[in-house]
């Protein structure tokens, strides 16, 4: 449905006053300075899909979103909407394509001197609909997010989760097929959010919409979608679906953004204890992730039994990613180098995800 | 007070209204349209004219770096090819008019300029066309700014017209230099500017409850 096909966007800054492009150019002989702030971006969300894109500020998360629907021109590479290259569109051609790509922002973007119901017709106004159309198509996306006892007031009676509401009925209007969501639930406290991201995810199942959003939080990725993009340095730098993205992260910043939002670490005494490299006398500390069976399944107590390792929960978490269950533990592991090996690759054998994070002095 | 004197009043604060009327209307009819120009035209915006805003924008410094009194005078010729006369407050609403589009314009762009560029970007998101986002978005929204924008213009108006007198253009500025200040007459002195002060009022309460009226924000 959405496909962009090796993005790169480059912004050109010019600068400000003539004594720095004196300096500026017996450097790099350019009168300007360029920043990149996507590069070669390939991004497929297939029909259906809700996709995220996490990434911490700066990233380019907001050039990557507003280069689908062409708000920000890319310097090159393809963007394609539900079959339609809008990369090759321009003027008319293109407004006429962004009838089908709805986009709610981090800041509503809600005009001020519209009622809530004038706000959602905006898009049909603009679409040519007559007024009796429009008055039919708005009542039930009021009803849809609940608002229909709001139409006539006007947005600053709202609070930020009913503004949203409106923004987001107001992007549905046109009966786009894609939604963009940029930062869509950054300015609201939790509590919204939840009730904002229910009502995308109802969205997403009732009309079959295809969304992309864009986010800093870990929550939003957690409860909503089903794959997700990380993005870093304008890159995307690992892509995975949700479920394995949370049991185990392939990237060093993605590891950064789990551990953050699960806020499982070793406990500091401990990390100041912890080596590298194995010696005689150490216990590897591991962090386990498992999901599916192995939830259920009895292994820490079999694996005293079996392995004859012994093992100390340091800390240990339950979360639900979607339908599926995640563990996570951080323990030692007591035993002999060979028996703890043992342990390991018995642990693994059960579709363990198991990352040694180091070693400690034994006790004993 | 003779009755000569109070016709003389009545007369010189319709002849003050007329003018500013006049010149507050037309000037409205191109200075918000400049305003907007101004606006829309600057690198980034929706029309994006870098060159036409730059000429536009020394244009309208200009305009309104002339002192009226000069411009009043300046423009005798323009006036008398425009109205047939340089004489009268047809003649003096002409350079009111040309003085108040500039001032009108650079009001409107600062009132655009208070709207929010997500707005702009929503719009465009929903495949509006530049006319659209001027038409749907930057005009309602700037709705309360430019009823402000005209306010001060018209009180400006007020206070010009009074030099109106420089080409015999009447009205009440004009009647309280002549009678007021000339004839040493404070009666009249205090007349018309106590009409004047009621006037400026009651505009600035008519553009106030407008504003209220006008914007949600």
């Amino acid at each position: 449905m959405i496909r962009l096909h090796n993005v790169s966007k480059t912004f050109f800054i010019k600068k400000p006053n003539r004594q720095d492009r004196r300096a500026e150019a017996s450097e790099s002989g350019a009168s300007s300075t360029s920043v990149q702030a996507l590069k070669n971006v390939d991004l497929h969300v297939p029909q259906g899909q809700i996709h995220g894109v996490i990434g911490l500020s700066g990233a380019g998360k907001s050039t990557l979103i507003r280069c689908v629907n062409l708000l920000e021109r890319p310097t090159s590479g393809t963007v394609s909407v539900d079959g339609q290259e809008l990369t090759r569109l321009s003027g008319k051609a293109l407004n006429t394509a962004r009838h089908g790509i709805g986009m709610i922002f981090q800041h509503f973007n809600l005009l001020t001197n519209r009622s809530v119901f004038a706000n959602v017709a905006l898009p049909l106004e603009l679409m040519g609909m007559k007024r009796g159309e429009i008055r039919e198509r708005v009542a039930p996306l009021l009803e849809l997010v609940g608002l229909a006892d709001k139409a006539n007031q006007y947005p600053a009676q709202l609070s930020g989760g009913q503004k949203q509401r409106v923004a987001i009925a107001r992007a549905l209007a046109s009966r786009p097929k894609v939604l963009l969501c940029d930062e869509a639930t950054s300015a609201l406290d939790p509590q919204t959010t939840g009730s904002i991201l229910a009502l995308l995810r109802d969205i997403n199942q009732r009309l079959g919409l295809t969304i992309l959003l864009i986010t800093h939080e870990m929550e939003v990725v957690k409860s909503i979608c089903h794959r997700v993009s990380l993005i870093s340095g304008g890159e995307l730098v690992e892509e995975a679906d949700v479920g394995d993205f949370f049991t185990a992260p392939k990237t060093r910043l993605g590891r950064n953004f789990l551990n953050d939002f699960l806020e499982l670490e070793p406990p500091r005494a401990l990390i100041e204890r912890l080596v590298e490299a194995p010696g005689e006398h150490t216990h590897p500390v591991v962090r386990l992730a498992f999901s599916g069976d192995a939830v259920s399944t009895p292994l820490i107590s079999r694996l005293a039994r079996e392995c004859g390792v012994d093992v100390s929960i340091l800390q240990a978490k339950v979360e639900s990613i979607q339908e599926r269950t995640l563990g996570l533990m951080i323990a030692e592991l007591m035993g002999s180098p060979a028996k703890t090996l043992e342990a390991i690759e018995y642990l693994e054998s059960h579709d363990l995800n198991v990352e040694v994070l180091g070693h400690v002095q034994r006790n004993d | 007070m003779s009755s000569a004197m109070i016709d003389l009043i009545l007369t010189a604060t319709l002849d003050t209204l007329y003018m500013v009327a006049i010149s507050g209307v037309i000037a409205a009819l191109i200075g918000i349209p400049l305003g907007v120009l101004l606006y829309v035209t600057r690198p980034g915006q929706v029309l994006a004219q870098p060159v036409l805003a730059g000429v536009l924008g020394v244009v309208t410094n200009i305009g309104r770096s002339i002192p009226f009194i000069i411009l009043m005078v300046a423009i005798i010729p323009f006036t008398r090819a425009l109205v047939g006369t340089s004489i009268g407050t047809n003649a003096a609403a002409v350079p009111l008019t040309i003085a108040a589009i500039p001032f009108i314009a650079r009001l409107v762009e600062g009132a655009l300029n208070e709207i929010n560029p997500g707005l702009v970007e929503a719009a465009q998101s929903m495949g509006a066309t530049p006319w659209q986002i001027i038409t749907r978005v930057l005009l309602p929204e700037a709705r309360g700014g430019i009823f402000t924008a005209l306010t001060v213009t018209v009180v400006t108006l007020i206070s010009y017209s009074a030099m109106a007198g420089a080409v015999g253009g009447g009205g009440l500025g004009d009647l309280g230099i002549r009678y007021g200040y000339n004839r040493f007459n404070p009666t009249i002195m205090l007349i018309t500017v106590a009409i004047l002060v009621v006037m400026v009022q009651g505009f600035q309460s008519l553009g106030d409850y407008l504003v209220r009226k006008s914007d949600h924000k």
